[in-house]
């Protein structure tokens, strides 16, 4: 019989183990789930894992698919530490998106330096009153955030479909639910010349370093941590709990808007009726697989973004549907979950 | 009775039943101490399920049945991760939404654009043939009927049972409980399977009934409403049914307010029932000691038997 004993101490190792067990045994389900679809499992693999980072393309689309996971990710291990959930990342980013956009069509006829700069804070701003009404409601009214943030979301979904069919609708469009293209001064610089990769992945290097220094270096860091692992210890402190837990949203809210911002002014340059492929949600798996640490989360954001990637390519070659990228995130999150298991407890045969 | 308004009733009637379904399973999960994020998830394997049985055998039975089963069989990998594995509750209800959403969108495929006719509506002879009420009351398909008789039973079996006794009990205090020799896990592994059944049903009536086609994430966000829903309801079974009722009440007036010449875009009376439920969870949860009366104590935390 199998049994769990829990341990004195927390294990280390396996705290840095059970992602890489999990990813394991996610691969190892993964190809299972081929071989149940009836697809030739070598060519899935192949078609999965090496032919998107098989070109310089592949690598450049890999940055641009990680840089949003990985910016919004560090947000949300700083607020998943401090136990506030703020599952609304999604909402978060399409609200900046939003704002930035529309910095970008207010100056359209003209193309001064100054334009980008405040698309991006406008990106910072819509994300952070997104977040802010769940963390006003929280403090004020002690509403569960998870619900709120996540409410919110679809509110976002709509809203955005409602303006690009409406009022940012581009007037020569022939009727498109698009907006105008943003002209050059509206668009971020690309940093790998013929691919997609834009300014935005070295924004997600900075967001990482910024969220480790904040998390380990600083008091507010401290506070935040204290808080999540031992709520009354962190009052008894000092720490006020409204104030940290309008600082982890406004962290994830800023975060995700300036994500949101890049999605708009990087891959696609201009607003379109779907601005991202669920990374707000994607950003979730990515900061537990990263250990809810910055460092982590760098390259649990790269892992991630590859099944992405991956997803597309494999619908492409085997025309898989698009669909397998989410049932691998899920799985992925399921085992990692179940392997977290070993840092708190050893298994016995009884 | 004039005719718009028995069809506004009726449309309601569609609209809040996925809706006692989910809710009522949830409720019954979180008077055990457990919270489940996943009924979203849940909901939509339950529809994708239940509509491919629908499509293939044509059997309306069968498909309510596949329905529940996976709605059963997502939830019995939550139960399995966080009551036998001790994982977190809030972050492995969010990897089933993830994966319920995933999983249905792959199984779903080969459905998207098949229409299927619907449940037949019972037909109880001489009640159906009255006039009006006959229409109102006796010419629902067998969901909406089993909505009520499931909310009449969870309310029946926590007040008055005591199976019932015993699932407060261990929401309550699992130390207290397990100390009195109850099987603290077991009666968690249960309440989140019926739980998983419920959600999958709500998904089956939103397959089978409420648009009779599989689209993709056609829940839209009804597992989360449902779970604001317990709230509302301060985890008691009548309020939740009310509750259910209103919600169902608002997210037609979408369909109606065009009807009835509302002049505004589709997409912002799409956003009401969505910023109703953060209004509802605000007029709630403002009273503090409601909640903390109401809620169970245990709610979410895992249980590890020392002894």
């Amino acid at each position: 019989m199998i049994a769990l004993q829990r341990r004195a101490d927390p294990s280390r190792l396996m705290g840095y183990l059970a992602p890489l067990l999990a990813l394991g045994i996610t691969l190892l389900a993964g190809l299972m789930l081929f071989a149940i679809l009836g697809v030739p499992v070598g060519a899935a693999f192949y078609a999965f894992f090496i032919e998107p980072v098989s070109s310089l393309y592949g690598w450049a689309e890999l940055g641009v698919k990680a840089a949003p996971l990985i910016i919004i990710a560090v947000a949300l291990s700083i607020g998943f530490r401090a136990q506030v959930w703020n599952i609304g990342a999604e909402g978060q980013l399409i609200l900046g998106g939003i704002t930035g956009a529309a910095v970008a069509l207010m100056f359209h006829q003209n193309d001064g330096w100054y334009v980008l700069p405040l698309m991006v804070l406008a990106g910072i701003a819509g994300g952070m009153v997104w977040a802010a009404i769940p963390a006003l409601l929280k403090t004020r009214f002690n509403v569960n955030e998870i619900l709120t943030s996540l409410m919110l979301t679809y509110v976002a979904v709509l809203l955005l479909s409602w303006l690009v069919s409406g009022p940012m609708r581009d007037p020569d469009g022939f009727n498109f639910p698009e907006s105008r293209m943003f002209h050059d001064a509206a668009l971020l610089p690309r940093i790998l010349e013929g691919t997609r990769l834009h300014a935005g992945a070295m924004v997600a290097v900075g967001v990482v370093l910024a969220g480790w220094i904040l998390l380990t270096r600083t008091l507010l860091g401290f506070a935040l941590r204290v808080n999540g692992a031992a709520p009354r210890a962190g009052a008894h402190a000092g720490f006020s709990q409204p104030k940290l837990i309008w600082t982890a949203l406004m962290i994830g809210g800023g975060c995700a808007g300036l994500a949101g911002l890049f999605e708009v002014a990087g891959p696609s340059g201009q607003l379109l009726p779907s601005i991202s492929p669920g990374y707000g949600f994607t950003a979730i798996i990515v900061a537990f697989l990263g250990r809810l640490h910055p460092i982590g989360v760098l390259f649990a954001g790269l892992i991630m973004a590859l099944s992405y990637l991956g997803g597309e390519s494999a619908q492409i070659t085997l025309s898989l549907p698009l669909a397998v990228t989410g049932v691998f995130q899920g799985m992925l999150l399921f085992f990692l979950l179940a392997t977290d298991v070993l840092i708190n407890y050893r298994v016995v045969f009884k | 009775m004039n005719e718009t308004l028995m069809l506004t009733v009726l449309t309601i009637i569609t609209a809040a039943t996925p809706l006692v379904y989910a809710a009522i399973g949830e409720l019954v999960v979180e008077r055990s101490g457990v919270l489940n994020l996943g009924v979203e998830g849940m909901m939509l394997a339950g529809a994708v399920c239940s509509f491919a049985v629908a499509h293939h055998t044509g059997s309306a039975t069968l498909a309510i049945l596949a329905g529940l089963l996976a709605g059963m069989l997502l939830a019995s990998i939550f139960a399995f991760l966080t009551l036998s594995l001790q994982s977190s509750q809030v972050a492995t209800g969010l990897a089933l939404t993830i994966f319920g959403i995933g999983l249905s969108a792959l199984l779903g495929q080969s459905l998207v654009g098949i229409a299927f006719a619907g449940l037949p509506s019972l037909h109880i002879p001489w009640l159906s043939d009255l006039p009006v009420v006959g229409r109102l009351l006796f010419s629902h398909d067998v969901l909406v009927y089993g909505s009520f008789a499931i909310v009449l039973l969870v309310s029946w079996f926590l007040n008055r049972s005591r199976a019932g006794l015993v699932l407060r009990a261990v929401g309550d205090s699992h130390d207290a409980a397990h100390a009195l020799g109850i099987k603290v896990i077991r009666v968690r592994y249960l309440a989140t399977l019926f739980g998983g059944g419920c959600a999958g049903l709500g998904g089956a009536y939103l397959s089978l009934v409420y648009t009779p086609m599989w689209a993709e994430n056609m829940s839209a966000g009804r597992g989360w409403i449902a779970l604001a829903l317990v709230v509302f309801a301060v985890w008691q079974p009548g309020r939740l049914l009310l509750g259910a009722y209103l919600f169902g009440g608002i997210s037609i007036l979408q369909l109606h307010g065009q009807a009835l010449g509302i002049n505004v875009p589709s997409q912002l009376m799409s956003m009401l029932p969505y910023l109703t439920t953060i209004l509802v969870l605000v007029l709630i949860s403002r009273d503090r000691g409601r909640i903390r009366r109401n809620a169970p104590a245990s709610i979410g935390q895992s249980f590890y038997p020392t002894s």
